[in-house]
């Protein structure tokens, strides 16, 4: 505007028209009144569907012909049963204080606690292990501490478990209910009645619960791999059944069920007790379930030396993987600097041995994945040979980054096929991360000589 | 709820619902010792380490042609424990060229000396108590007496030592083995979950004198085996190895476009 001034321009009216377009669309991008710009944009400077915040609400002011002072003033509250005189600041509308109950009175609830009398203790409640001055102790505290039993177990004069107390307050409870009401029928549907307060299932349950908490990092692990085992087993079999409906006699399931039995009450996981079923057809693959059986195998034996049981699960953990694999993750294992077979074989380092190998595996799986990916991503790409100086360049400094694991990278290449590499055109990626050496043996063979 | 056990010491109380820690296999009715050599104990291994090997000094000047060197091949605890609480005999099985080349070790130490020239392959057989386990356990061990080292003349003061480590593992224990050796330096015992009821401690009964290799005289030339080493370097090749999966993963997932690539079915994953 001021340039056009400067220049003598005429303000055309063509701008005018134009005006009248954009305010339109600029009105639903402007801001609510109400809110600052900014808070408007931290919530996606989008107006939300349902307005939250009655803007016309925000900036209103009470109204001038209210006088509103603060004052100190007593109160009384219907949740306290004292005469104790409490204050606190009042909102004072015109000199009128408000009025009615204190404001939080209202959540001041309490626990209906059945009282009996003493004919009802004689005739329903009797009990060998508990006294008649014990379940009335039981019960005041129940009543007095809102049936928190945790308390009620700390104040209670003879020590007494917490299940016991439950167990005797909801059982006399219960008792109590079924004997006053005039027909079993209406006192069914009551908490108290339907069900009932097991003792055996909750120490049970608490012992379980206290076990997994205690459990070591390697137990969960070791849980973990054994309810995914059960569930890769019980799926296998589902589908095994399913496909062999007619032919097959249904397996017992006792896969997951001696699973569970096993990982329930929380004791040492034995997975000997998961058994993989000879008759469901579908075969597993799953390492896990390799490792399991070969743990059962073990098990069966009566002794035998470690440095057997880890030839068995590396045997396992390498069932599904090629004997070219195989040579692969023990060239790591040397370019790592680790024995193939550990000097020392103790149960931790047999443990860490599997399972460095196993993830050695992980790693050549994904780097085979890799290269597929990017020979499926380069077949589309315009991959011309031209590529070829920058991706020296790249695996030269890839090179650099990663000294170590550089020969066994580099070697991996040694193994592939010349086919492979004619076929493979350059990646034409720009990233540069350690893997692209495994990329630069997609080269043809004469880069090689650079790369290394 | 009571359990139908013979002997009170071994009842898990808890409801059945519990899998009992401890089976029975053999009959009711059986006495005593039978009985405990039949119950075992569930989920607890025992494990017995051991190193093996040979130890061979070159005679020198009272060398002969087929007499060059002395050695001494053994079977020790790993941290020269006495194993007669576990083994009760080892058999040593030498070169056909030796006299009665089935050699009888009835008690600790497990060791056995000999003369000769030549180096062969010697088998060793772990036979246990009847109470441990009625299987022999085999182990094979290349005696060594040449040193890696051939330049110079061979040195009557320093032997050649070849050990190997390995453990004994008895995975479901008897109850009497248990019992006997749970406070046994020999023997390692894990640590027992909460809720498990000790078999009574029985008096060990081994009085037949030190059957240990402490003060052994050739104790001096026992190789140290120690973990600590192995783990550090096997942690610290997971690292390397993990981190490389990362990239990798990251990687495939940006050629996916995916947030999270999947894992091939194939490879375990390990935490």
């Amino acid at each position: 505007m001021d340039a056009k001034d400067i220049l003598g321009l005429p303000k055309t009216p063509l701008p005018i028209a134009q005006e009248k377009k954009s305010r339109p669309h600029k009105d639903s991008q402007r801001k609510p009144d109400g809110i600052s710009r900014e808070v408007y944009a931290l919530t996606g400077g989008v107006a939300p569907l349902m307005p939250s915040i009655d803007v016309s609400q925000l900036k209103r002011r009470p109204p001038s012909d209210e006088k509103i002072t603060w004052q100190w003033l007593p109160f009384t509250s219907s949740a306290r049963k004292d005469n104790l005189q409490l204050y606190h600041w009042v909102r004072v509308v015109n000199g009128v204080p408000p009025t009615g109950d204190y404001s939080f009175a209202k959540y001041n609830k309490s626990v209906d606690v059945i009282r009996y009398t003493d004919e009802e203790y004689a005739k329903y409640l009797t009990d060998p292990k508990w006294t008649k001055e014990e379940t009335d102790q039981l019960f005041d505290l129940c009543e007095r501490f809102d049936l928190r039993f945790i308390i009620i177990a700390d104040r209670f004069p003879t020590p007494r478990t917490v299940e016991e107390l439950k167990d005797r307050y909801y059982s006399a409870s219960r008792a109590i209910l079924v004997a006053r009401a005039p027909s079993p029928g209406e006192v069914a549907s009551h908490p108290l009645v339907k069900e009932p307060y097991n003792v055996t299932q909750e120490i049970e349950r608490k012992r379980a619960l206290s076990m997994v908490l205690s459990q070591t990092k390697h137990q969960e692990r070791k849980d973990a791999e054994v309810l995914a085992e059960a569930k890769r087993i019980a799926e296998s079999r589902m589908a095994a059944r399913a496909a062999e409906e007619p032919d097959l006699p249904v397996p017992p399931d006792i896969g997951p069920e001696s699973a569970e039995r096993a990982i329930g009450p929380g004791d040492t996981i034995s997975p000997s007790n998961v058994q993989v079923h000879a008759a469901a057809a579908a075969p597993s693959t799953s390492v896990i379930a390799d490792n399991s059986s070969t743990l059962a195998s073990l098990r069966m034996l009566k002794v035998y030396l470690r440095t057997y049981a880890l030839e068995q699960m590396v045997q396992a953990a390498s069932s599904s993987a090629g004997l070219r694999t195989i040579k692969r993750v023990e060239q790591t294992l040397q370019d790592l600097g680790i024995n193939l077979k550990p000097k020392v074989p103790t149960k931790a380092v047999c443990a860490e041995h599997l399972e460095l190998r196993k993830e050695i595996l992980t790693l050549l799986n994904l780097q085979k994945q890799l290269q597929y990916k990017e020979a499926e991503g380069s077949s589309f790409r315009d991959g011309s040979y031209g590529d070829m100086p920058g991706t020296a360049k790249r695996s030269q400094r890839a090179v650099d980054q990663d000294r170590t694991f550089v020969p066994d990278t580099i070697s991996f290449g040694g193994d592939r096929g010349v086919k492979r590499e004619q076929k493979r055109k350059g990646p034409g990626r720009a990233s540069e991360t350690p893997s692209s050496p495994a990329g630069a043996h997609k080269r043809p063979r004469k880069m090689k000589a650079s790369d290394l | 709820m009571p359990h139908p056990a013979p002997e009170a010491q071994v009842v898990d109380g808890g409801s059945a619902s519990k899998p009992q820690r401890i089976i029975k296999l053999g009959k009711t009715t059986d006495d005593s010792d039978k009985k405990s050599t039949n119950r075992r104990v569930k989920d607890i291994e025992l494990c017995v380490p051991i190193v093996y090997g040979t130890i061979a000094f070159y005679l020198g000047r009272k060398a002969s042609e087929s007499q060059s060197h002395k050695w001494t091949v053994y079977v020790r605890g790993a941290t020269n424990e006495d194993l007669g609480a576990v083994i009760k005999h080892v058999v040593f099985q030498l070169h056909p060229s030796f006299n009665n080349p089935t050699r009888v070790v009835e008690s600790p130490p497990f060791e056995l000396s000999e003369c000769g020239w030549g180096e062969f392959e010697i088998g060793i057989s772990l036979f246990f108590h009847s109470d441990v386990c009625d299987k022999k356990l085999d182990l094979v061990h290349f005696l060594k007496l040449y040193p890696e080292d051939e330049s110079g003349p061979q040195s009557t003061k320093k032997p050649v030592v070849m050990e190997s480590y390995n453990e004994i593992v008895f995975p479901e224990p008897s109850e009497c083995f248990f019992a006997r050796v749970q406070n046994h330096p020999a023997v390692i015992v894990p640590r027992l979950p909460a809720g498990f009821s000790l078999p009574a401690p029985v008096e060990n009964m081994n009085d037949k004198g030190r059957g240990d290799t402490k003060d052994h005289p050739l104790s001096q030339w026992f190789m140290n085996f120690s973990e600590a080493d192995e783990l550090l370097k096997l942690a610290s090749a997971r690292q390397q190895v993990q981190a490389h999966i990362v990239k990798l993963r990251r990687e495939l997932s940006v050629i996916d476009g995916m947030p999270q690539p999947l894992k091939p079915a194939a490879s375990y994953e390990c935490i």
